[in-house]
């Protein structure tokens, strides 16, 4: 069963790339209006923020980014990336962010669907990345683990991430979407299950919440495309920081889901014209999974900030050479971990 | 980029898949299944008393083995096939001449799906083993070669066509495959959520196999779906398709194959005696916290790349490491050699099999 959380330990963080939040606000007035928002603006973005009444928030814009981060840091805040300096200064201990181009999703029965409820859930019960349960969370009613199951891996381990999917305009890359334009997600998949250990996958920053107090700092904004712009299409920013916090998290004991909860994902920009930013993206993973996939931490980095450390100083050594990216990347890493102790409140507590 | 299939896959592999079906009772469940199972042949393993004589519906093509015909056509070599036990279905793998298997059990029926139209379960699996796994990298669109779904942004587009499926398992509405235990805890339990997905297992990890409603290709994966040492004279039952699960894994990580899981759903309709599945599972339940430690450290060398090498293999590390846990896994990797060498006696590689002494058949 889930341990009862308090409405408090939950910041809802989002980072607004367009300046006109009312219709967003609204549609998750019913689910948020509860909760603390954060919101970053976008320091790229030059027109007012449009904020409707009603809400517990606090906004963060340019000149408090700057004045927080100061100029000491390589950390580029903009367009996506603007969201982790929410996760950064949030003293919360629960995070849960969707991009500003989402809405509440219905589920298969029609309902709208309470995104933070179930990402809470997922947060708050089990993970069981050991052994693969085939009738998906043995925790959610109506389910259990099956036969064959080992009895001593059934207690599970905390969840530290939990990872959202997306009706209507599903996060697929910008040629798959270009050769697709029409394909539209309304299938409902009515799981939610953890990744296995040692399995990785393409965490997108769309529809995610995560377990501060034990992977705040692995969540990071630290790979910039050449070509990084204001469209999914045309960054990895949440790719490469996904591939860091599972293999933290599978180093740590930690466990990831995915699954439940949607979101209905706006129709928004044009597959085709990010085709020539997303090449960069498409062309790094083919070098960056096989890193990821052999990478091995060190015993002796039992908390968040220190299996950053180690992650930035591999990037360095074995990526560092084939693209400046990279170098860029592990520096940018570094500085984060230093960022996150000075600013980022109390340091993580060690795995689980 | 991944293709949905727009071919008619049923039709497809009519003469290329057999329906294994191990039956102690009846096979009135057959009815039922008729419009979906009529097309193909079926290969009936009675299990238990062979004087009896099971019913099979009328309008089947079928071939019937009961314990005599086992012991006549294996000899000595039966030992390895389970009496008393489910288990006996896995020598009508062994004398199937198919590319494709389907094993369902006897309590097994059509399930609905959440619009109200019947399952063709055969159906879905078929598509399931037609179409790529995807082990290395996991999609959180789950099944990209599903319609209406693809791979998401990040999936390494060097991965995307996937690698051959060899194993299709399927789940169950109503009566959920739980343990003992877990059913004694929860008698009222009912599996009625229907999960719209099908996704290959990641390579690496495993699972447990439930062999109610799965389907393999034959050809790729056969030799290692022996269902172990089980029922009369054994301590242990109920772990026969997991000890085939957990190998079957492990050879396929290691070649190179996928496995699936998820849809299509059958409907479950018997909950059988928590007490009697308690003393069959019990050793199990604690032998299991040592096989799975077992499984997952596993590995094979380069120069096995064929599955009975892989499985002659793992016979090997199950006699030298599990043989500490229980006598019974030396039964079991003898069993396992006599199974390797009993399947190539029947299904001789290169030429065509020989004519060989079949059971009674309609």
């Amino acid at each position: 069963m889930s341990l009862p959380i308090k409405d408090d330990e939950i910041d809802i963080v989002i980072g607004a790339l367009h300046s006109d939040l009312t219709s967003f606000m609204n549609a998750w007035r019913p689910i948020f209006s509860r909760f603390h928002l954060i919101i970053v603006k976008d320091p790229d973005l030059k027109e007012e923020l449009k904020i409707p009444e009603g809400f517990n928030l606090d906004i963060y814009k340019k000149l408090d980014i700057d004045r927080v981060v100061g100029t000491s840091t390589s950390i580029i805040f903009s367009g996506y990336s603007c969201r982790y300096f929410g996760y950064l200064v949030s003293r919360k201990k629960y995070i849960i962010s969707v991009d500003d181009d989402c809405l509440p999703a219905k589920d298969n029965k029609g309902f709208l669907v309470d995104a933070v409820a179930q990402h809470i859930t997922n947060l708050t019960t089990p993970a069981t990345p050991f052994f693969f349960n085939t009738l998906y969370d043995p925790f959610t009613e109506g389910a259990d683990f099956v036969r064959g199951y080992p009895f001593s891996l059934r207690s599970g381990v905390t969840c530290a991430l939990s990872c959202g999917l997306w009706h209507n305009l599903a996060d697929y890359d910008a040629p798959t979407q270009a050769l697709k334009p029409e394909e539209r997600n309304s299938r409902y998949v009515d799981a939610v299950l953890t990744v296995p250990a040692r399995t990785l996958m393409p965490i997108s920053g769309i529809n995610i919440a995560f377990n501060r107090d034990v992977v705040g700092p692995a969540l990071l904004p630290c790979l910039r495309l050449a070509g990084e712009g204001k469209f999914r299409w045309e960054t990895m920013e949440d790719i490469w920081s996904g591939m860091c916090v599972k293999v933290i998290c599978d180093h740590l004991g930690l466990g990831v889901k995915t699954g439940l909860p949607y979101v209905w994902r706006n129709d928004r920009g044009d597959a085709i014209a990010s085709l020539r930013k997303e090449w960069e993206g498409v062309k790094m993973m083919e070098e960056v999974v096989p890193f990821f996939q052999s990478l091995r931490l060190p015993q002796e980095a039992t908390t968040a900030e220190d299996c950053v450390v180690e992650v930035a100083n591999a990037v360095k050594e074995k990526l560092g050479s084939k693209d400046p990216m990279f170098a860029r990347t592990a520096n940018a890493m570094l500085d984060w971990v230093k960022l996150w102790k000075s600013v980022g409140g109390s340091s993580s507590s060690p795995g689980a | 980029m991944a293709q949905p299939s727009t071919i008619s896959p049923a039709t497809l592999l009519k003469d290329e898949l057999d329906i294994v079906i191990p039956t102690i009772r009846n096979l009135d469940f057959l009815e039922m299944w008729r419009p979906f199972f009529q097309p193909y042949h079926l290969i009936i393993v009675q299990d238990g008393d062979p004087s009896k004589t099971i019913r099979v519906p009328d309008g089947f093509d079928y071939e019937l083995y009961n314990r005599n015909d086992i012991n006549r056509i294996l000899g000595p070599k039966s030992s390895c096939i389970s009496f008393k036990d489910s288990a006996c279905r896995c020598f009508g793998y062994m004398v199937s001449k198919k590319k494709y298997i389907y094993t369902i059990d006897d309590d097994c029926f059509v399930a609905k799906d959440p619009s109200g139209k019947d399952i063709n379960a055969l159906e879905q699996h078929i598509k399931n083993l037609l179409s790529p796994s995807t082990p290395f990298f996991f999609n959180t669109l789950y099944d990209p070669y599903r319609d209406g779904a693809d791979f998401v942004r990040g999936y390494p587009f060097s991965l995307r066509e996937g690698v051959p499926t060899a194993v299709s398992h399927g789940l169950w509405l109503n009566i959920p495959d739980y343990d003992a235990p877990t059913q004694l805890v929860k008698p009222l339990e009912r599996n009625s959520r229907y999960v719209d997905a099908i996704m290959t297992i990641p390579k690496g990890t495993i699972f447990p196999m439930c062999g109610m409603n799965l389907a393999f290709n034959r050809e790729l994966i056969g030799p290692a779906m022996y269902f172990g040492l089980m029922g009369d004279g054994q301590p242990i039952g109920r772990y026969d398709d997991m000890w085939a699960g957990w190998c079957t894994k492990v050879i396929c990580d290691h070649l190179g194959l996928g496995v699936k899981t998820g849809l299509p759903y059958i409907w479950h309709s018997k909950a059988s005696n928590p007490f009697v599945n308690l003393k069959k599972e019990y050793k199990g339940i604690y032998w299991q916290e040592e096989l799975i430690p077992f499984f997952q450290s596993v590995t094979l060398p380069k120069d096995c790349t064929t599955v009975q090498q892989c499985y002659i293999e793992i016979s090997k590390q199950v006699k030298a490491k599990l043989s500490k846990v229980d006598d019974y896994f030396n039964k079991l990797a003898d069993a396992m050699v006599t199974w390797i060498e009993a399947w190539d006696e029947l299904n001789p590689s290169g030429a065509k099999s020989a004519e060989l002494p079949k059971g009674a058949s309609k």
